[in-house]
């Protein structure tokens, strides 16, 4: 569904991301972790064709991305950004209404009304459908962005979703709300990637993990296989334990107590 | 959205009420019963004569053109104003922002206070347009420098374009302060009048000078609507709804600039109008931009012509300047939408 081969961006001399490849598969859901500045927003941006490789290609469904026009990917492939604030105030059910703008023209199809009533379902929030946006939390905030774009690609079988930390400012039961949306759109098909902060919860979601660090790939495979102590120390500089849970698939990573003696030496 | 459609029928209601209005009311007196025999006169329907030739002279050559300039001036400058608070994210913003207003009257006022020594070549050539035209030229030209100022990469950037405005806005200022430190007493009154803005100057020439302009950007700018509310969200976020941010950036301030810079050209400065305006309609009904950026065409057209019909009567047989105006009734409003707002937001900034 993805390819990404050999892409490389460069602004300047800054080189923020260096030959990182990676495939993702419908039904796969990839987790980009990595420590502030590791390029993995750029790698987004790369992706959603804000900004073009300076070298590589990227292919989305065999074609490379240079190909499509912004309209024809909107159809099929939705973003969570990161920041969501809106400089006019809406409504909650227009706002998710909003994600059905790339199909319809000027007046929504019934398909178009039906698809915001069930992404506003699906994610709890039709209790809020005709509240100001602008007057919500930012847990529900961001549940509606996650409406607005399911809602976008909810008819598209194999859609693509890309998530830029979605559960960034949240407590503990909307991350998990959150990532288990994912998760269930992975589960159907579409093939999700999400930048996460929270190793744990990328190893627990995500079928795949890719490891950045200075824009370079430090690892990429199943949890467990990528999550190991000495990826972890090398892509965020710090010691960590690993624990091993009968219920999960993949070990837990828990810093260690003391700094290393290299973080302190520097 | 079935609301937005019987809202936008109530507000053409409205703008037709107001220009019935307007064209009855005046020095010459013309009732309802007098204007339908002239209209059915006109159009073929009916041959009595229940009217004087005066009332049928100042009807056709006098108060028609003027209401109708008064409509097409207010409905494009509320448009604008609608369409480029969308675009800049800010609800401050107004047509004046960009350039438009200050490039005009930076013009315009050459043309007063220079037009002797330099420029009757052009008031030769064109005659009465020459200040007209003059003013258009000048929206243009500072509206470009100020987008060429934010442009980089092919990109233009809305806090750039912001800054570069409001530089722009006051080295045309500053030169319009030399001119008008230049200029003699009758120039001066010249310059002041225009300022003030009026549609004092409506005929059917002039009319028909803003028509094909004003006519572009009303047409075109309602179809921006969707884009606008998906803007809403963000610069990137509308990307990748696959709208194409540049290509909208420069459509909109084209429109804009257009429409705004031949009203300017023909009526001087009517501020408030393209401020206020949108968010009337916005605190009434909805923020969606299909509502509002056709609403605030209507809206703005009703009210233009309003004041209009205000200034003209209310110390007739003098005529009060539009621009004082629609600031006396446009900057309380706006003080009242401010208080609300803060209210709504339960008095937390």
């Amino acid at each position: 569904m993805i390819e990404v081969r050999n892409i490389h961006y460069a602004v300047g001399a800054a080189k923020l991301v260096e030959n990182i490849s990676f495939d993702v598969q419908p039904g796969e859901m990839l987790a980009v972790i990595g420590a502030n500045g590791a390029g993995k927003s750029t790698l987004l941006k790369l992706l959603c064709k804000e900004i073009s490789p300076t070298k590589g290609d990227i292919y989305i469904r065999k074609r490379s991305i240079e190909t499509y026009k912004l309209d024809a990917l909107a159809k099929f492939r939705a973003v969570l950004a990161q920041i969501n604030t809106l400089s006019i105030s809406f409504k909650v059910h227009e706002l998710v209404m909003m994600g059905r703008y790339p199909h319809f023209v000027h007046k929504p199809t019934e398909d178009d009304l039906r698809i915001v009533k069930t992404a506003m379902e699906e994610t709890g929030i039709t209790e809020f459908a005709n509240r100001d946006y602008n007057t919500l939390s930012g847990g529900e905030q961001q549940r509606v962005q996650l409406a607005r774009v399911i809602a976008q690609i909810y008819d598209q079988p194999k859609g693509l979703l890309f998530l830029d930390e979605p559960t960034n400012g949240l407590d503990l039961l909307y991350q998990q709300q959150i990532l288990s949306l994912a998760r269930g759109l992975a589960n159907r098909g579409y093939c999700v990637i999400s930048i996460l902060h929270d190793i744990n919860f990328a190893s627990r979601y995500a079928d795949k993990i890719m490891i950045l660090k200075k824009g370079k790939r430090v690892a990429f495979g199943k949890p467990q296989e990528v999550i190991t102590c000495e990826n972890i120390h090398e892509a965020f500089n710090i010691q960590v334990r690993l624990f091993h849970d009968d219920e999960f698939k993949c070990p837990l990573v828990i810093p260690s107590m003391t700094l290393s003696e290299q973080t302190i030496s520097k | 959205m079935k609301n937005y459609g019987l809202i936008l029928v109530l507000l053409l209601l409205l703008l037709f009420g107001a220009c019935v209005l307007s064209v009855c009311i005046g020095a010459v007196k013309i009732s309802a019963s007098e204007l339908w025999s002239i209209i059915a006169h006109h159009s073929g329907l009916s041959t009595s004569g229940n009217f004087t030739r005066q009332q049928e002279a100042v009807l056709l050559n006098i108060r028609l053109p003027r209401v109708l300039l008064g409509a097409v001036v207010g409905g494009v400058l509320a448009i604008a104003g609608s369409a480029l608070q969308g675009l800049f994210r800010n609800p401050l913003a107004e047509p004046g922002l960009i350039g438009i207003s200050s490039g005009a009257s930076l013009f315009a006022v050459m043309m007063i206070v220079l037009e002797h020594r330099y420029f009757s070549f052009m008031t030769a050539a064109l005659g009465y347009h020459a200040l007209a035209i003059a003013a258009f030229i000048g929206a243009c030209i500072t509206t470009f420098a100020v987008y060429r100022l934010a442009v980089g990469n092919g990109k233009a950037d809305i806090t750039t374009l912001l800054l570069a405005g409001i530089a722009i806005n006051a080295l045309a200022g500053s030169f319009t302060g030399l001119l008008t430190y230049m200029a003699t007493d009758d120039q001066l009154r010249n310059i002041t009048f225009w300022t003030l803005g009026s549609l004092g100057g409506a005929s059917w020439q002039t009319l028909t000078g803003v028509l094909p302009f004003a006519t572009v950007s009303l047409v075109v700018l309602p179809f921006f609507s969707k884009s606008l509310n998906a803007l809403a969200l963000g610069e990137s976020q509308a990307g990748h709804m696959g709208i194409n941010v540049t290509v909208l950036k420069r459509l909109i301030i084209v429109m804009a600039t257009l429409g705004v810079g031949a009203s300017v050209a023909i009526s001087g400065m009517i501020g408030f109008v393209g401020l206020v305006i949108p968010h009337i309609l916005r605190m009434a009904f909805s923020a969606d931009h299909r509502l509002v950026v056709p609403g605030s065409a209507l809206l703005g057209a009703s009210v233009l012509v309003l004041a209009d019909l205000v200034a003209r009567t209310l110390f007739a047989p003098a005529e009060l300047p539009i621009g004082i105006l629609t600031a006396i009734i446009g900057a309380p409003v706006f003080i009242y939408i401010i208080l609300i707002e803060r209210r709504k937001r339960g008095g937390i900034y």
